[in-house]
């Protein structure tokens, strides 16, 4: 029996070295954790319970069949984060570079299929040369497989993806397809096409950094949600994440004790609102003033600024939080930020978070480069996606709600649960200026009546009150209750049940 | 006594004004401009009265608007406060025509002493020490050497359209004296084309130190004691203390006595202020007559329990003063630091905008010693850029000098200012810098202290531990209660260690935590344990603890994975962690700051308005680059050297955060 106790620790061992002790210092010397160590760190201590750790590929092309390392470049299981159940996998790069062969994908197809099943999250710590070459179509079928089961896991549970190291090819379509990704910097990329390709194809010099870096997909493509400094950091902040969501589209929102009062009240908000109404301030300072604890998980911070999108909790319960941003072009919709926004109310709907909606939007942005980008078609995803929504929905408008974009903003017609806004709202068609100079176009020469005019249009509609009096708002509020008013209607939604009708799925214009 | 008084003013210096006006039962007015609408004074006051736009020239100086406040309110009297209109002898003469009562001392005193040269004659014919000197021109360098050895080395030559350094030298002896009147001669002829010399004593060590006095209408006046106000940033005072650590009771009273002496000659009748400059052996000469209150009075108050608003006001009705020479005495010790929206770590730039945190430490008793705090902002308020980007004003009092600096600390520790960048935590290193403490400094202390600027503050290992110590603590209750989260795994949650490893300023510390119902004790790797023991919850954002039995209060911030803690003008990074974690994370890359010096970086949130070079061109030193608009006011950006635009990463209309890249340079 001891014997046989212990060739199962010496095979464990030889599992655990993975591509063995040069390489792992290699891997070190990159800057980068091993798998084993990452999952040290994205998991509670000793929560780690692992599957196919003898897993061997079955190639026997290209003397392949010489070197059969256990558990064929990823390690997989599941463990817990604060004690919730999570499934991991964590592609290793020491053993053939983390390439991708049939048993490999069948690792992860394993433990995701086991996900979908018990409703709990999958989070996939990626490092990956890419294909096995050697496996050929078997390895791409391996990436469809994983494809395959990330299209019926999403919805059902959230799906994570940390990109630790290259991400290149089909890879890449993976992550591509899950609710997050985050990037290390420096150390990681994700492309479709590597620089060597596009060079030969398009006679193109870009570094991989600069083709897909954790700056270029977190400012300009938006295909990263977030990048962090450092393998220990970027782990950490999943860590943080994962408190925020529920495991599994079945189960509500976490909740966790709370530090802070929920009829706090902020006086300091009530000048937040500047007297110019061409002045921009930071909506930044009210989210973190409603928030528990000042507590404020942002995605995509760095993409689309003119909206923010992210996390809090109130009264310790999650709640996703959209918001224009008036310091960045004047918190007008686009392309960009109708995007952002809707993908992100699409993930809070999936999962039963209640959306916050804080506006100051003059509208969309105009342009022919707007109009040829086809702002219609994503501009209507936004609207879609908030009128599709049926989780609680609360919405403040603290200034400007004009024109179609006033719609979109989870207004009161789009479902809205507790529609509010501040004294300072104006919600109108348009500002009064281009209001007045279309409804008294005969005027257009006189000044003095013009501004006679847009003045009366200001004293008409520059407020929340005609909206008011035709229900539209539901309470005018002082802007210094907002987080007891906002935590009250949250509360006294608790138990919202609404249904859209019964469809195969919908036909989002995507 | 007036019933209704205006207070020509804004800002703290008005909501001080008011305080007293209202123990003594007058009512007030305030004034405000459309940048002060919804100001602190404002508020405070009975009544306010509009004047017009933000700029001070179209509005607090006007003297036409002011007086029609006046009429409109029926105020009987106006305290000007300092600057603004308060040593403007118009102001006072329109008042005086108007029959309504000046605040402050009449309009001769304030001629008299408004210029440099009569005020300095007045004062030597009042028999106050002037700084020893050659009014007149000097012929050659025989000359020279004979008038410097009549003032006495050390000289100072200057020309007499000097400026900025340029024809000033020093002179220890006859020597130095020749050549040094032969190159301030041909300097100021190359520099300024005027080469007229004069010659003064050159002022060792010096310190600048006030003595506040106070007169009535009847021909009394007394001193209340000085105010050393060394500590200054370009002339402008940032720490003043009440006494000086330097003055004995001889030079106190001397200065004193002449300072009444030259009040009395000019006819003084209010609170005024005698500035001297004083040399290391405490000589001490004139330097100018402030008709006013000073922004630095609080810490004479403290010292006296005289309130000088109160005193001014009986003075302007006329009342004699009801205190004597002998009833003035020196109790204990009083320290004021003015807290500036100026960025330290930017070289002290202005820093305007919203105060989205503002709780300054509650006045009265801290400690040993007492916190007085004089303010006119709230939180949720704006520093604007209209005017003075003043703050607060923090004194603190206490028996001992000692106690009331260390009272200042604790003061300073858990005084919350977000949103702009302050000076706060520079004089909290000034608290803490051995020649402060010591009382040895002199008007260079800041020149010569931190030459470079201020790039904050390194603690020292026993500090370092008991932040390190509170922060462990602090993290294990964060981590346990995100062990409470809903949905967990039955029997199978998570369990929170006690060992954890604290990596702040460079330095990693093992820490074993031993925690009980009243707080923790945290075990050092050499086996010392500190005691931390405190109610902070997560999120607070200000964390009042004792550990080892002295009081620690830190500000508390996030940071991604760990906390950013700000403390005796310290801001650092703490991250705490499991062992396990703590081992990976050394193994993670050390990421050196990017290289800036090729960079053009925004300054300042704001628009880009203009930019006025293209890729490839080359620009030279002070060249504009690009105006960037921020609070309304354009600011253009010139190039530090010469250099080749490589790219250019913003176009007009961008709006920009701080420390984005504009420009870079090849």
């Amino acid at each position: 029996m001891k014997d046989i106790l212990q060739e199962l620790h010496d095979r464990r061992e030889e599992a655990r070295l993975g591509g063995g002790q040069r390489r792992i210092d290699a891997q070190h010397a990159k800057g980068k954790l091993t798998a084993r160590e990452r999952i040290d760190l994205l998991l509670d201590e000793d929560s780690f319970e692992e599957f196919d750790m003898f897993v061997t590929h079955r190639c026997t092309d290209f003397g392949m069949e010489q070197q059969k390392p256990k558990g064929d470049g990823v390690v997989t299981g599941w463990g817990t984060i604060n004690g919730r159940m999570v499934y991991v996998f964590s592609q290793d790069f020491t053993v053939f570079g983390g390439s991708l062969s049939e048993t490999h994908a069948q690792k992860i197809c394993k433990i995701m299929d086991m996900a979908i099943q018990n409703g709990a999250p999958v989070i996939g710590l990626n490092d990956s040369g890419g294909a096995r070459i050697q496996e050929g179509v078997a390895s791409l079928a391996g990436y469809a497989d994983v494809f395959q089961r990330n299209i019926m896991a999403s919805g059902v549970v959230p799906q994570i993806s940390v990109i630790m190291g290259p991400c290149a090819g089909g890879a890449v379509y993976s992550p591509a397809m899950t609710d997050f990704i985050f990037m290390v910097k420096d150390s990681s990329y994700m492309f479709v096409t590597g620089p060597d390709v596009v060079k030969t194809v398009t006679n193109e010099v870009v570094t991989a950094e600069e083709l897909g870096g954790a700056s270029t997909h977190t400012k300009k493509s938006s295909v990263a949600d977030g990048a962090f400094e450092n393998d220990v950091e970027a782990l950490a902040e999943v860590r943080r994440l994962v408190d925020f969501l529920p495991l599994n589209n079945r189960e509500k929102p976490p909740v966790r004790p709370f530090f802070d009062e929920p009829g706090r009240v902020e006086a300091s908000l009530d000048t937040l609102v500047p007297e110019n109404p061409n002045t921009p301030y930071d909506m930044k300072e009210l989210i973190l003033k409603v928030a528990d604890e000042g507590d404020f998980y942002e995605i995509q911070e760095d993409y689309a600024k003119n909206i923010i999108t992210g996390f809090i909790r109130l009264e310790g319960q999650t709640v996703g939080v959209v918001a224009n941003q008036p310091m960045v072009l004047a918190g007008c919709l686009d392309i960009d930020s109708s995007r952002k926004a809707a993908r992100f109310v699409r993930f809070c709907d999936c999962f039963e978070i209640p959306i916050l909606t804080l506006v100051d939007v003059p509208g969309f942005l105009p342009g022919t480069s707007q109009e040829y980008g086809g702002v219609i078609k994503h501009g209507a995803k936004l609207l879609f996606a908030y009128g599709e929504a049926t989780v609680p929905k609360v919405t403040v408008i603290t200034r400007k709600a004009y024109g179609g974009a006033y719609d979109v903003m989870a207004s009161k017609h789009l479902r809205g649960d507790f529609n509010y806004a501040w004294p300072t709202a104006e919600i109108a068609v348009m500002g009064a200026k281009g209001a007045t100079e279309i409804i008294h176009r005969a005027d257009l020469g006189n000044a003095e009546k013009l501004a006679q005019h847009t003045k009366d249009y200001e004293d008409r509609f520059a407020n929340p009150f005609v909206a008011a009096e035709r229900g539209f708002i539901d309470e005018v509020i002082q802007p210094k209750s907002t987080r007891r008013r906002v935590s009250r209607a949250f509360a006294s939604l608790r138990n919202k049940r609404l249904e859209n009708p019964w469809k195969k799925h919908d036909n989002i214009p995507l | 006594m007036f019933d209704k008084i205006l207070i020509a003013n804004r800002g703290e210096i008005a909501c001080r004004v008011i305080k007293t006006a209202r123990k003594m039962g007058i009512k007030t007015v305030a004034i405000y401009s459309d940048a002060d609408k919804n100001a602190l004074h404002v508020e405070m006051a009975d009544e306010a009265v509009h004047i017009g736009p933000p700029p001070a020239n179209q509005s607090y100086i006007v003297i036409d608007k002011v007086m029609d406040a006046i009429k409109q309110t029926g105020a009987q009297a106006v305290h000007p406060g300092y600057g603004f209109l308060s040593e403007n002898p118009k102001f006072a003469e329109a008042l005086e025509a108007a029959g309504v009562a000046f605040i402050g001392p009449p309009v001769k005193a304030i001629e008299a002493m408004g210029d440099k040269i009569t005020s300095k004659k007045i004062a030597q014919e009042a028999g106050v020490n002037t700084v020893p000197g050659y009014m007149g021109l000097i012929e050659d360098a025989d000359e020279a050497v004979k008038i410097s050895n009549q003032i006495g080395y050390p000289v100072m030559i200057k020309a007499s359209a000097g400026g900025g350094g340029k024809g000033m030298r020093i002179a220890w002896n006859d020597e130095e004296a020749r050549e040094g009147f032969q190159s301030s001669k041909n300097e100021a002829a190359n520099s300024f084309g005027d080469d007229r010399i004069f010659i003064e004593k050159f002022v060792t060590q010096p310190r600048h130190i006030e003595i506040q006095v106070l007169c009535d209408a009847h021909g009394n006046g007394i001193y209340l004691n000085e105010r050393e106000c060394s500590i200054q940033r370009r002339n402008q005072k940032v720490v003043e203390e009440a006494p000086s650590p330097f003055l004995d009771e001889a030079t106190r009273k001397a200065m004193g006595e002449q300072s009444v002496a030259l009040a009395k000659a000019v006819g003084y009748a209010s609170a005024g202020t005698v500035e001297f400059i004083v040399d290391g052996d405490r000589n001490f000469y004139f330097l100018e007559m402030n008709t006013r209150l000073q922004v630095e009075h609080p810490v004479t108050e403290l010292i006296t329990g005289v309130d000088l608003v109160e005193q001014m006001v009986r003075v302007a009705n006329g009342e004699p003063l009801s205190i004597t020479q002998d009833d003035v005495k020196i109790n204990g010790w009083a320290i004021e630091n003015r807290l500036y929206a100026e960025d330290p770590y930017r070289n002290f730039l202005p820093s305007i905008g919203r105060l989205t945190r503002y709780r300054p430490p509650a006045e009265g008793p801290l400690g040993e010693g007492i916190v007085r705090n004089d303010t006119g902002v709230y939180e949720g308020g704006e520093i604007s850029m209209y005017y003075d980007p003043m703050i607060a004003k923090l004194c603190t009092w206490a028996p001992t000098r000692g106690e009331a600096i260390e009272t200042m600390r604790n003061a300073l520790d858990t005084f919350e200012v977000e949103g702009i960048g302050h000076n706060l935590p520079f004089v909290a290193a000034v608290m803490d810098h051995p020649k402060f403490i010591s009382g040895d400094m002199t008007t260079a202390f800041i020149a010569e202290e931190y030459p470079e600027g201020f790039d904050g503050v390194t603690l020292a290992d026993a500090a370092l531990r008991r932040i390190a110590a509170a922060c462990a603590a602090m993290h294990r209750v964060a981590e346990i209660r995100r062990t409470r989260v809903s949905g967990r795994m039955d029997n199978h949650e998570r369990r929170v260690g006690t060992e954890w490893n604290v990596a702040v300023q460079g330095e990693s510390y093992d820490v074993t935590i031993d925690a009980d119902h009243d707080g923790s004790n945290v075990t050092f790797a050499d086996g010392a344990t500190l005691r931390v023991a405190g109610d902070w919850t997560p999120g607070d954002q200000l964390a009042t603890m004792m550990v080892d039995g002295a009081p620690l209060v830190l500000k508390v911030g996030k940071i991604s994975g760990g906390f950013r803690i700000r403390s005796r003008g310290a801001d650092l990074k703490v991250h705490v962690r499991t062992p396990r974690q703590a081992e990976l994370a050394r193994l993670m890359p050390e990421k050196l700051p990017p290289d800036t010096s090729k960079l053009l970086l925004c300054p300042m949130p704001g628009l880009v308005v203009k930019i006025n070079v293209e890729v490839g061109d080359e620009v030279q030193e002070g060249q504009a680059l690009c105006t960037i608009e921020a609070m309304k006011m354009e600011n253009i950006l010139r190039a530090e050297k010469k250099a080749i635009v490589s790219k250019i990463n913003a176009a007009p209309g961008d709006s920009l955060a701080v420390d984005e890249v504009i420009i870079e340079f090849e």
